[in-house]
């Protein structure tokens, strides 16, 4: 397999996987559970669902360890089991991706707010330092800090991943319109703030995911593409946020929607497309005809 | 301000209007680097104390200060003018104001709107939101409990046995959990048919309040806030 670099290089558009979170809620997980620990208790379901975007053309899947952080798998009294976990979900995605397909490690946030002193920077690197090894010793092609909200934070993923890793080191981060039609992360970052802050920390690739919708996405690459012309973009969107129809929960995008507006990332020059909460292997296999469609 | 208290308290205005400021930009105390435009100034801290010695009366301090910059923070918020960190903050130096003025509540001198008790719904770690609507609540002059996240709903009516006639808010940002707010709600709604309750979430609808049987819904916590007081 290339170097993934090497391959977006080559200026083609890669595809990434769809939603996890809701998937293994779809697959039976109880909102009580820890989702990372089914990377143990329950492996099978954790491989279905990296498999199920692997044989519906995604060039790239990411790993069952978002919440995997120390610090996020204390809330479960799990915390001492962060290096099992990692290593575990990434195992499985390795499995299930085999050759040709790249494994994206995932962090996520920590659910702590540096600036409220709540904890130190230096725990925090600790912690990131901690599962970005994890993933990597797992069979990791790179790692992806994903759904960031404060660019502190951020920073310190992204340092602690490439100072004890020799993997490339993606960043995204979620925005929502504000009243004002501008787009801003939940600590108040604008896509132009975030793009020169997290080049600068030492970022590879960077973007967007969640939010609310695709049409939203398509805005926020654009605002990134403005300010910086050549730097690598991944966008993965959400299918909307749910509503809940007679008990169930609905997402509002489905493949052919959101599909439709994939046109408008590839203009932007988006080297990694994909999805994100609500999203599943049939949006993935949509888009991945589109973007079969664009690359040749 | 009644001319009255003008005349008895000259500079009263003007620490008043300090401490405002402050708390509405989140400046804790002198040492404080936040915000970087007030650095050296004096915070909460120094001015809350600084009134006290004043003689200001602790409902003034109350009124004219801490309620009225937090109701500008839960405003520009609602707005959008401002985010979450300068909400933190505000609320940081809010209660850092309000431990100067506990003795003044324990004398009775001052006393809270009523009891506002808060939670996530059961299963649901998403903290910010919930943790939101507690601090404008609370600088709103509620009593305001924060149960945390991922509460049952036993623990929802040990709080409320605990403190009668209060109001209860549920946060949830999960379509799986907000079938367990529903529960909760109608749990509370059976036990305590008069308590007011109050849910709110991304993923909350007024039709999905409705539904459940809650009283209110807000898309955010300055509504929260003004449904409360209209209700004392
Ligand atoms: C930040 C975030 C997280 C953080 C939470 C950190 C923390 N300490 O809280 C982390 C990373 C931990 C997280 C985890 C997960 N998340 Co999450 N997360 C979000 C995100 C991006 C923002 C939520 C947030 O904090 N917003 C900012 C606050 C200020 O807004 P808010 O909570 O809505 O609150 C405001 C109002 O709603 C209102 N309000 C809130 N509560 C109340 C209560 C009352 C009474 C009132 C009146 C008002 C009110 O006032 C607040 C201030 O304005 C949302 C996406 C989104 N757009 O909402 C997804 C989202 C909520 N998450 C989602 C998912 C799937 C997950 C995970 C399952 C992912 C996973 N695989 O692990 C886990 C769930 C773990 C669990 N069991 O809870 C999905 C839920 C989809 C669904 N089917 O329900 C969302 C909607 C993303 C999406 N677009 O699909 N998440
Ligand atoms: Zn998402």
């Amino acid at each position: 397999m290339n170097n993934i670099m090497d391959c977006i290089r080559e200026g083609s558009v890669l595809l990434s996987d769809g939603a996890w979170g809701t998937m293994l809620y779809e697959k039976g997980l109880k909102s009580t559970e820890c989702p990372e620990l089914w990377n143990i208790s329950n492996p099978d379901k954790v491989f279905q669902i990296a498999k199920s975007y692997v044989d519906a053309g995604a060039n790239i899947i990411e790993t069952n360890s978002f919440g995997g952080s120390r610090m996020k798998l204390d809330m479960y009294e799990l915390g001492d089991r962060a290096k099992e976990i990692n290593y575990a979900a990434a195992r499985i995605s390795r499995e299930a991706a085999g050759d040709d397909v790249y494994v994206f490690g995932s962090l996520g946030p920590t659910g702590k707010i540096l600036m409220m002193g709540e904890v130190s920077e230096e725990e925090v690197y600790q912690v990131f330092c901690e599962q970005a090894v994890a993933l990597e010793e797992g069979g990791s092609d790179a790692l992806i800090v994903e759904t960031m909200m404060a660019l502190d934070e951020a920073t310190i993923a992204i340092t602690a991943a490439k100072e004890n890793t020799s993997l490339p080191v993606i960043c995204t981060f979620t925005f929502e319109k504000t009243m004002n039609n501008d787009y801003r992360s939940m600590m108040g970052v604008s896509p132009t703030d975030m793009v020169s802050a997290l080049i600068d920390s030492g970022a590879t690739i960077i973007g967007a995911n969640c939010g609310n919708g695709i049409d939203r996405m398509v805005e926020i690459a654009k605002e990134m593409r403005k300010a910086n012309p050549s730097a690598y973009l991944m966008i993965q969107a959400n299918a909307g946020i749910p509503e809940i129809i007679n008990g169930k929960s609905y997402f509002r995008e489905g493949p052919v929607e959101m599909g439709a507006q994939l046109h408008h990332l590839i203009d932007q020059n988006v080297n990694i497309i994909g999805g994100c909460c609500g999203t599943t292997p049939d949006h993935i296999a949509r888009f991945s005809q589109i973007i079969t469609h664009a690359n040749s | 301000m009644t001319e009255n208290l003008r005349s008895k308290y000259p500079k009263m205005n003007d620490i008043l209007d300090k401490l405002t400021l402050c708390i509405e930009r989140g400046k804790v105390d002198t040492n404080a680097t936040f915000p970087s435009d007030m650095i050296g100034d004096p915070g909460a801290d120094e001015l809350t104390r600084q009134a006290i010695t004043q003689n200001i009366p602790a409902e003034e301090i109350l009124n004219k200060a801490l309620f009225k910059a937090m109701k500008r923070v839960g405003i520009r918020f609602r707005d959008n003018e401002i985010f979450v960190p300068e909400v933190l903050m505000a609320a940081k130096a809010m209660s850092t104001a309000m431990k100067h003025l506990i003795p003044f509540f324990d004398q009775g001198l001052i006393s809270k709107k009523g009891t506002f008790i808060i939670g996530t719904a059961a299963g649901d770690m998403h903290d910010i939101g919930k943790s939101l609507v507690a601090m404008i609540v609370e600088g709103g002059g509620w009593n305001t409990i924060d149960l945390g996240i991922n509460v049952s709903t036993q623990k929802f009516l040990a709080a409320i046995e605990e403190n009668p006639g209060c109001s209860v808010g549920i946060s949830a940002l999960l379509t799986t959990t907000m079938v367990n707010m529903e529960n909760t709600v109608k749990e509370i709604k059976e036990n305590y048919p008069g308590i007011n309750v109050l849910v709110g979430g991304a993923p909350v609808t007024q039709s999905f309040c409705d539904d459940i049987g809650a009283d209110f819904y807000s898309p955010e916590p300055h509504g929260a806030l003004d449904f409360l007081n209209e209700q004392t």
